[in-house]
């Protein structure tokens, strides 16, 4: 028989009884609908914390260093390839050759020194570093208090929250929330701090720019380090724990990224550079990269071991937690399946009903000519139509269970005053796979009864009304 | 394929040829032979009555000839094939496009209208669509049902029924009908018009005709060849000896049931 036909009676024979095969094909929607909203709980979860991962810049970064520095802060780095004496130096060019390598969004100098602020005429020694403006969207500069700086060049300092405790004079506690920083920004907004600094300055390149400190040139052979000011106004106070962050995010103050580079600030790294460098090209002591996606990290940080530098990631780390998601889909998905193993036997149960019922019927069907295929693949038909009708109404079923969970969830976030989370999410591809899941399980059920409907013999089944 | 023994060397090869048919199944403890032995043979173009008390087996056999059962031994030949040596797919094949079926109790399916039920065979036989409708509506119009297309058989007389079942039967155009018990559920009037269109179909369309009765009465004044059968055997085998062209004639035998 031709699928049209078959499509056609099977939808006729589903009408005839209809009762009872609207509660088998509900019995499969309800499968179909626990299996969606685990499965797409365990994806939005997933979707969830990778969004949070991403946001915090850790799992997207590779932290590119030079093998000539034998002690790079205090990171444990692996140490491996060439010596260090014959390593590249990490320089512009080197930056912008990185920041051309595929999958690359940016690559940026990690600059960082220690120097002195003065706030009301008090001096602060602290760690000062310099933030690329695609921090913005960063995680931990989501949540700051004021703004984030207005442009990439604009003289402005965001201030961590202990270093903003420290100028107004206020002994830090540990566990603050949101409101203390607020109290903490308020009275700082707008205001003016002075950075002291050394200036890097190539000799007989003596900056134009009039300095309003006595220039008293350290000579070095290549360069001479000038002392500096420079005013900054504090645009913003962010709530982060230095000591959990890494790279560049681990300071108190944070200066724009371009800012910073013009004011040729001297680095820990210059010192050792100088018998290697006597321009004013500038040397870092690492640089940044990130990566398109974390599933490109592992190409990007072999592309920059080929330049021959070192690389750091917490790739692996993220491994570890994608494997932990895939488990969690998989118990999901399995006890989501349980229900849907009671639909296959609901879907049994009515097809093997169908053929007591219809047992004269199919003997007809035989003898006017129908073959056992054609009667097997009526049955089939009954059982997929069942499969795809119970999948499409399970899916949909689905869908509003997770929705109305995730509007109850965050109703109740709201009242604890947590910010709403998305943790629910229902792909295209769960959609066709939860349908096509249902269309096969439905199948597999049809195959006992479809196989005993052609087995019947047709002069038993006529022989009795 | 069997070699064909013709009982008969000077005539051609029979449409139908039965050669020490058994068809034996047990219930319970007991042993019953429905057919128990028959060699028989049916000519092309034939009107054959199979006659026999209830329990006879010449239904048995009738479902042996239209390949809905297979024989314990013995070949069914039908148009020079062994049926008993036919695959079920072949089996299925052979039901769908060498013969049409009509029953006593009709064997309409009752949730699809006439027009459904007739072209239920095209659709078997994997007919397209547009031209499924033009047969089955040919077929309804040849035994007068096409004002009744889109009617359910419970909605119809029996007779209707009957005659809805033997455009089902022809839509194929099989060159065998089988018959078993036409007339049965039918006041004998009804009974009447449905062997005259089962003549037709044997005169005009050219159709094998094998058609189980109990009432001889009935079988004298149709059939060309009367087949009697007892407890599974053959009792007798003749010509009609009512001459069969004259169709208005009153019934010949009146003795009914036989032994």
């Amino acid at each position: 028989m031709k699928l049209p036909d078959l499509t056609e009676l099977a939808f006729r024979n589903l009408r005839e009884s209809v009762l009872r095969n609207s509660l088998t094909t509900i019995g499969i929607s309800v499968g179909v609908a626990s299996l969606v909203a685990m499965l797409s709980l365990g994806i939005g979860l997933q979707q969830l914390a990778s969004r949070r991962l991403m946001k915090s810049g850790l799992f997207d970064t590779v932290v590119v260093t030079s093998r000539r520095d034998l002690r790079n802060f205090n990171r444990e780095e692996e140490r491996s390839g060439p010596a260090p004496g014959e390593s590249r130096i990490l320089d512009e060019p080197t930056r912008v050759e990185i920041e051309h390598l595929p999958n690359v969004v940016e690559a940026y100098p990690d600059i960082r020194f220690i120097t002195e602020l003065r706030y009301e005429d008090k001096p602060h020694l602290t760690t000062i570093a310099a933030l690329p403006e695609s921090a913005k969207t960063n995680d931990a500069f989501e949540a700051v208090q004021g703004s984030f700086f207005s442009s990439d060049t604009a003289p402005e300092a965001i201030l961590q929250k202990t270093f903003a405790e420290e100028l107004l004079g206020r002994t830090p506690k540990s566990g603050l929330d949101e409101t203390d920083v607020k109290q903490l920004a308020a009275p700082l907004l707008g205001k003016e701090l002075t950075m002291r600094y050394a200036q890097r300055e190539a000799q007989g390149a003596l900056s134009p720019k009039a300095s309003n400190a006595p220039s008293d040139g350290l000579s070095g052979g290549a360069y001479s380090v000038i002392s500096r000011e420079q005013k900054l106004k504090i645009v913003g106070v962010a709530d982060l724990d230095p000591e959990s962050m890494r790279g560049p995010t681990r300071a108190r103050v944070f200066l724009p990224l371009k800012l910073a580079e013009s004011l040729h600030v001297m680095q820990p790294t210059d010192l050792r550079e100088i018998s290697r460098t006597a321009s004013d090209q500038p040397v870092y002591s690492s640089v940044s990269v990130r990566v398109k996606n974390p599933g490109r990290i592992q190409a990007v940080e072999d592309a920059i071991k080929k330049m021959g530098f070192n690389t750091f990631s917490i790739l692996d780390a993220s491994r570890s937690i994608q494997q932990f998601f895939k488990v969690l889909d998989v118990f999901l998905g399995i006890f989501g399946s349980l229900a849907l193993a009671v639909a296959f036997i609901g879907i049994v149960n009515t097809l093997v009903m169908a053929i007591l019922e219809r047992r004269r019927e199919i003997g007809i069907m035989k003898a006017i000519g129908a073959s056992d295929g054609d009667v097997k693949k009526l049955f089939f038909a009954e059982a997929g139509a069942m499969g795809i009708l119970g999948g499409v109404v399970g899916v949909a079923l689905g869908w509003a269970i997770g929705q109305v969970i995730n509007l109850g969830t965050n109703i109740y976030l709201k009242r604890q005053s947590f910010p709403p989370e998305h943790f629910w999410a229902v792909p295209w591809w769960l959609v066709l796979f939860a349908i096509l899941f249902s269309f096969l399980v439905s199948l597999a059920a049809g195959l006992y009864p479809a196989s005993r409907a052609a087995r019947l013999d047709p002069v038993q089944a006529l022989r009795y009304e | 394929m069997s070699v064909v023994h013709s009982p008969n060397i000077t005539a051609p090869a029979p449409a139908i040829l039965l050669q020490q048919v058994c068809r034996h199944y047990r219930m319970g403890e007991t042993l019953i032979r429905a057919v128990d032995g028959v060699t028989l043979a049916v000519q092309a173009g034939e009107f054959v009555a199979l006659l026999g008390s209830s329990g006879s087996g010449k239904s048995s056999l009738l479902n042996l000839i239209a390949g809905l059962d297979r024989p314990t031994s013995g070949a069914v030949i039908v148009q020079q094939r062994n049926l008993a040596e036919l695959s079920r797919e072949d089996l299925a094949k052979y039901r769908l496009h060498t013969v049409g079926m009509v029953f006593q109790s009709f064997n309409l399916i009752a949730s699809m209208t006439l027009a459904e039920n007739v072209e239920l065979p095209l659709r078997f036989a994997e007919v397209d669509r547009g031209k499924r409708d033009s047969l089955a509506r040919e077929a309804l119009e040849r035994v007068g049902l096409q004002g009744r297309m889109k009617h359910r058989p419970s909605e119809l007389s029996g007779g209707e029924q009957q005659r809805a079942a033997l455009a089902r039967a022809l839509i194929n155009r099989p060159k065998f009908l089988l018959a078993d018990e036409p007339t049965g559920n039918l006041d004998s009037q009804t009974g009447t018009e449905i062997l005259n269109m089962v003549r037709d179909f044997n005169q005009h369309l050219g159709m094998t005709v094998v058609m189980v009765t109990h009432e001889r009465a009935l079988a004298e004044r149709y059939a060309q060849h009367l087949i009697f059968l007892a407890d599974g055997k053959l009792v007798g085998d003749e010509s009609n000896s009512s001459d069969p062209a004259a169709k208005g004639a009153a019934p010949a035998g009146t003795n009914g049931v036989l032994p």
